[in-house]
């Protein structure tokens, strides 16, 4: 088809092209980011934790005034959990993934290092990697008689250096000896060492405040918590089971001691939705703004075509008397919204690409991936044909007697 | 005029009722959406305290040692135990106010409510004259109270609703974590957004239900809520002596030279203590006033700004869309404005006349706008964020939705309505 006539009309129309084009173009650019936008949240709610979370459970408990005896407590009512018909495993924490409360210290490679090497999270608790169903890639758990009582730890700080061993996550491992075995290897926090006996494919920590690239900075510590020093009691089961065991764990704590408050009684998967909302909801307001442009746009190409059909009558009907079949007409249309659909589609990847590097400068947000850029242009392609289809057979339907009519 | 102009628009409007309405909702989605998140954004970025902000201040001091010392760094966020009340001795500024977040047991004299855990702020004195926070009964305490670590307690509105059911309860006791404490006061209903004083428990968490002296609480190891940043050997049972920083310490300071001043003081106590061998780093003090704190802590979630300029970017194709339509609208109506032309009408009223059309657009984009800004408001409470409850539609935003969406319609008009009028109005006759 030639598409000289196109453009010589179309420069006899420059505004309205130009609109039409800008309007185009901003639509493609913002939809770009916003698509890539909504990627990145999703991408986020799929983070991997390294637990079990279909099967965990979480009760937490809110003493009154100060537990009598906390060790032999925290004892008992392990004890009762583990008894609940169901339940595979239990153990008293200090923290459990997507609560946002973390404990976390800066650790060394070297006690003389003037800086830090990284920040990373603790996780403790008697048998926290098997409750949590963390997966071992290298070296053990702890055995029962390395662990200490975070008690004592706390009333002599002396105790801490006591404490020989930790348990890593893969991550963490490749971050402080890329390349290298990380058993065997000595961890510095303030004076004291620890020896690493065994690495983990992967724990999440509950908070991420230090940013996602930090997310699987952690280390386990063999330390007996006791109902005083904790109150997170994360209980191991079958998928099918969870309901019942929470109510069921919830009233055995209460009678075991009525002196306390049942705080929170979550199922992991709960706790993790919970976490990535806020997430969910900005996709879920940018598919809207998506939506919202792509009608307007669409809208707004309706109603400019119709307009230049409505004015073009005469010379439609003049091309039809003159020998133009409707296809033709037709065409003319198509081609017409897929010149000036180009035009805004290139105007609009410069536009992606800019609000991109804002995005990235002020947003910390990577690259737009080049993907997105031939994926918008087919969108935006089909949209405005999908749109100009109306008035363009609107413009074919003119009979060409309209030429002999005055306007 | 004007009548004449806004009748000749009503009925281009009636003549092309389908350009008109894509206009109108265009204009509605672009001012509803932007009018949302700004509301959003103005809630989320207001002044807590407006008659008070600019004398509070919030003093920052580095009790570190030299472990992870870098020069260009920040001081803690926070003060230790032994600074706070030092400072809090020192009496040096108008009011000052030592406290930090937590949680306690309560357990209501009735039976008919169960022992449940709330949201306390542990503090000293003056915070409640230093905040002009409004009592409903009884009064704050006093400094002396704070140095006795007395058994008081001050109850929020919303608390003394559920345990005294809304009656004068001063005098009254109210056993926390198995201690008894005497209710000093109630207050009125008091929520500063964002929640300034302490932005560790979340900067728009709604408040704590129950008061009490900071010395009282943490004779008493009542459980704590928020940030504990510590060095050295850290953290243990004594948090007292810990090296650690954990509470948060206000001031007012009536004026500049006042908060030169205190800066002053902040410094040779740095000095003092450095001299005393208990700070090793040189000193470094921070003086930020309420709304330089806000801003540095960045607590406007950068998602609320990411929708603002969401929103304008969609506002910005909603106009584009609508100055193609009105240029196609006005163009088309070439031959009523030659004919009108002919007869004698200015270049000028024709333009004025096309504006006022243009403005009524506005005016009715900007109507729908607002109500499409009351369903995006009550989308935004229905989300799970912890601002979310306070996205409300105050007067100044209502009237700022009008004049935007007249404005933006203006705009929208004036190079549609100039480009109609560089028509020659005998070109236009003869071509009919």
């Amino acid at each position: 088809m030639d598409i000289r006539p196109i453009l010589s009309t179309l420069r006899r129309h420059k505004i309205t092209a130009l609109l039409l084009v800008l309007e185009i173009a901003l639509t493609c650019a913002i939809v770009c980011n916003a698509v890539f936008l909504i990627s990145q949240r999703l991408q986020r709610t799929e983070m991997v934790s390294g637990v079990v979370e279909h099967e965990l459970l979480q009760v937490t408990v809110a003493n009154i005034g100060k537990p009598a005896d906390a060790k032999a407590r925290a004892q008992e009512d392990l004890a009762l959990l583990r008894r609940i018909p169901g339940v595979t495993a239990a153990a008293l924490v200090n923290q459990v993934p997507f609560t946002n409360s973390s404990s976390n210290t800066s650790i060394k490679l070297d006690p003389t290092q003037k800086l830090p090497t990284l920040n990373a999270t603790m996780y403790m608790g008697e048998g926290l990697i098997k409750t949590y169903g963390a997966r071992l890639v290298a070296g053990r758990d702890f055995n029962a008689d390395e662990y200490m009582d975070y008690d004592d730890m706390r009333a002599d700080p002396n105790l801490q250096s006591k404490v020989g061993s930790v348990v890593i996550t893969q991550a963490l491992a490749q971050r402080l000896w890329p390349g290298q075995s990380a058993l065997g290897k000595n961890i510095y926090l303030g004076d004291t060492s620890v020896r690493v006996i065994g690495v983990m494919q992967a724990l999440i920590r509950p908070s991420l405040f230090m940013g996602d690239d930090a997310a699987q900075w952690t280390m386990v510590f063999p330390l007996r918590l006791s109902a005083a020093s904790a109150s997170r009691y994360v209980l191991r089961t079958a998928p099918g089971q969870r309901e019942s065991v929470l109510d069921g764990a919830a009233k055995l704590l209460r009678k075991a001691d009525p002196h306390r408050i049942i705080l929170h009684k979550k199922s992991l998967d709960d706790i993790r939705s919970d976490f990535f909302q806020n997430d969910r909801a900005m996709a879920g307001i940018l598919v809207g703004v998506i939506v919202a442009l792509l009608v307007v746009t669409a809208l707004g190409i309706v109603g400019l075509a119709s307009f230049w059909v409505a004015q073009r009558r005469r010379q439609i009907g003049v091309r039809r008397a003159l020998g133009a079949t409707r296809r033709n007409i037709l065409n003319y249309f198509q081609t017409e919204n897929f010149l000036l659909a180009t035009i805004g589609i290139a105007l609009g990847m410069v536009l992606a690409y800019g609000i991109n590097l804002f995005l990235m400068l002020h947003y910390e947000l990577p690259r737009l991936p080049a993907v997105y850029f031939p994926v918008g242009a087919v969108v935006l392609w089909l949209i405005g044909q999908l749109a100009v289809l109306g008035p363009a057979m609107r413009a074919a339907a003119v009979p060409p007697v309209v030429a002999t009519r005055s306007v | 005029m004007f009548s004449y102009y806004l009748d000749l628009a009503l009925r281009s409007f009636r003549r092309n009722k389908a350009l008109t309405a894509l206009m109108v909702v265009a204009i509605a989605l672009g001012i509803g959406a932007s009018m949302t998140t700004l509301t959003v954004l103005h809630v989320l970025s207001g002044d807590p305290l407006p008659e008070k902000s600019s004398k509070l201040f919030y003093p920052q001091l580095d009790p570190q040692d030299m472990d992870g010392y870098k020069p260009q760094d920040d001081p803690p966020a926070q003060v230790s135990w032994t600074d706070g009340m030092a400072l809090l001795h020192a009496r040096r500024a108008h009011y000052q106010a030592l406290m930090t977040g937590g949680a306690v047991p309560i357990q209501p004299a009735q039976s008919s409510i169960d022992p449940f855990f709330e949201d306390a702020r542990y503090t000293s004195a003056d915070f409640f004259p230093m905040f002009d926070v409004p009592f409903l009964y009884g009064h704050g305490w006093n400094a002396t109270d704070d140095e006795a670590s007395a058994r008081v307690a001050v109850l929020t509105r919303e608390l003394n609703d559920k345990l005294f059911g809304g009656k004068d309860s001063t005098g009254q006791t109210l056993r926390m974590d198995d201690v008894a404490f005497r209710i000093v006061g109630v207050l009125d209903s008091w929520r500063p957004t964002p929640h300034f004083y302490d932005l560790n428990t979340g900067s728009y968490s709604s408040d704590e239900g129950v008061f009490v002296p900071v010395t009282t609480a943490t004779d008493l190891k009542f459980a704590r809520n928020g940030s504990t940043d510590c060095w050295d050997k850290g953290s243990s049972e004594n948090m007292k002596a810990a090296t650690c920083t954990w509470l948060q310490f206000w001031v007012q300071l009536d004026g500049p030279a006042e908060a030169a001043a205190y800066k002053d003081f902040l410094l040779n106590y740095s000095r003092e203590q450095k001299a005393l061998g208990r700070f090793q780093r040189p000193p470094n003090v921070r003086l930020h006033d309420l709304m330089g704190w806000l801003d540095f802590n960045k607590v406007v979630p950068s998602d609320v700004h990411l929708q603002v300029w969401l929103a304008f970017g969609f506002l910005l194709v909603c106009l584009v869309n609508t100055v193609g339509l009105m240029l196609a609208k006005f163009l088309r109506r070439s031959g009523e404005l030659g004919v009108r032309r002919a007869l004698g009408a200015s270049r000028r009223s024709l333009f004025a006349q096309l504006l006022v059309e243009a403005a009524a657009v506005g005016l009715a984009g900007g109507t729908g706008g607002l109500l499409l800004a009351l369903l995006g408001l009550w989308l935004v409470r229905r989300q799970p964020s912890d601002y979310a409850a306070l996205a409300h539609l105050d007067l100044p935003m209502l009237l700022a939705t009008f004049v935007f969406a007249v404005v933006a319609s203006l705009l929208a008009g004036l190079l549609p309505a100039w480009r109609a009028c560089l028509i020659p109005p005998a070109l236009q006759l003869k071509s009919n």
